[in-house]
């Protein structure tokens, strides 16, 4: 049976993974391919890595990190930063990334979504969404959180659905780096509205929220970062913790 | 020992490479027929969409070299799909190295199932010796839209909704439908036990 996963997700720097909360005070968490290689041991699922500051001049830097990062891992991987066009996935490809995420140039110009999955597939495409609760309802944010849209997220995710998008990765920036739980409605309503997986992220602080993400949202993955990070929560206690309420998970 | 992963249209070698060398191997990324003959073990990977992968093959003359193969070939994910004997994937003819339809999963109730199947998975009734450092039910990471059907060929079984062929086994023809070189140490291990053959 396939089974919940969960992804712990490391924001890169400067070749340095950090974290902030609600997407500010940013703070250094250490060298993303010991992490990477420590969480991969103790049986996390999947990684998440997210260039914050990718721009064109780094980009050959991302390629480098993710060759590094590829050599050492063995669980699939996604990389997401800066991607906006066919060749910069191209690029993450050959470098050994297994996926990739797309975010702000994919909402500014919905056909990259098309051409990326024409090009690689769905299942290597996944479009992340940040998005804030706000006048009733959840609206994409962009930038990192920076830009506000009138758009709503389900709307924007399923357009991304229709044009190839093959996982979607939901940030609620009112749940991130709270430690308050994730966002369960808008989780659920995407969850089980769209024919893809949606990887729920923002606001794990126990393991308790992972059982109601899963739950209670129907989410086929989780996602968090500082809880592991900074070891509040383990993985392997974590995976214990949802076998024993009859969650299945990889050991 | 020479490892030939077969070079096409259809990614993810660099992965596959990857792993060989983290178990210590130095797997040669060619499409031409010499090496490829004079492998020791040749790996057939590949994620992406069959007729166009059938269609590179056949112009690069590479299906005729496939079928020629006598020492041990492992096929991979699309490697696997390829090495059967037709696909509903755009209705596709394959290599038919093994007689089993390539079929694509069909969700019993709108968005029950998701498709592609991705993530981690159980595989039972391991009948060959790539699985012999592979406890039975153990995880492997799977991304697929489209199955290889149960046949005797079978030499393990996974579950989505229906049961499918997770490995096929005829000859020197080995193929997994999940990805040992993702599929963290057990996954290892099956490379492993394949490069030992």
């Amino acid at each position: 049976m396939l089974t919940k996963r969960i992804i712990p997700c490391l924001d890169i720097k400067d070749g340095r993974t950090v974290k902030g909360v609600n997407f500010e005070n940013i703070r250094d968490a250490g060298d993303p391919i010991e992490l990477g290689a420590l969480y991969a041991q103790q049986g996390a699922d999947e990684l998440v890595f997210l260039d914050i500051t990718a721009t064109n001049e780094r980009r050959k830097t991302l390629s480098e990190l993710v060759s590094r990062i590829a050599r050492h891992i063995n669980i699939p991987f996604t990389v997401g930063g800066g991607i906006a066009a066919v060749e910069d996935v191209n690029v993450l490809l050959q470098s050994g990334a297994d996926k990739i995420s797309v975010n702000t140039s994919a909402f500014k110009r919905p056909e990259l979504v098309d051409e990326l999955s024409r090009e690689f597939g769905s299942q290597c495409i996944v479009l992340a969404i940040d998005t804030r609760f706000e006048d009733g309802d959840w609206y994409v944010y962009l930038n990192g959180g920076r830009v506000k849209t009138t758009t709503k997220a389900f709307d924007w995710a399923k357009e991304a659905v229709d044009r190839g998008a093959g996982e979607i990765l939901l940030t609620s920036m009112n749940n991130d780096g709270t430690k308050q739980g994730f966002a369960l409605d808008i989780t659920a309503q995407l969850s089980q509205n769209l024919n893809v997986p949606v990887i729920a992220s923002g606001g794990a602080g126990t393991m308790e929220h992972f059982t109601e993400v899963f739950e209670n949202a129907q989410a086929d993955a989780a996602l968090a970062a500082s809880i592991f990070h900074y070891k509040e929560i383990e993985i392997p206690a974590l995976k214990t913790y949802l076998y024993n309420k009859g969650i299945n998970i990889r050991f | 020992m020479k490892t030939a992963i077969i070079k096409y249209n259809a990614g993810n070698i660099r992965s596959v490479q990857f792993a060989l060398e983290r178990i210590g191997v130095n797997g040669i990324v060619t499409d031409d027929p010499e090496e490829i003959r004079s492998a020791d073990k040749v790996i057939f990977p590949g994620v992406g969409e069959a007729s166009t992968a059938m269609q590179y093959l056949q112009q690069r003359g590479l299906d005729k070299v496939i079928l020629s193969l006598k020492q041990p070939v492992l096929g991979i994910c699309l490697g696997m799909q390829l090495l059967c004997k037709h696909s509903e994937e755009n209705d596709t003819n394959c290599l038919g190295v093994f007689d089993v339809e390539v079929k694509r999963f069909q969700s019993p109730v709108a968005n029950l199932l998701k498709i592609p199947q991705i993530g981690w998975n159980n595989i039972a009734n391991l009948h060959s010796t790539i699985f012999e450092h592979v406890p039975e039910n153990s995880y492997m990471y799977f991304v697929h839209s489209y199955y290889a059907a149960l046949s005797p060929d079978t030499v393990a079984i996974a579950n989505y909704v229906i049961n499918y062929s997770a490995a096929l086994q005829k000859g020197n023809f080995y193929a997994v439908q999940f990805h040992p070189e993702k599929s963290a140490d057990l996954g290892q291990n099956i490379l492993d036990s394949f490069l030992k053959l």
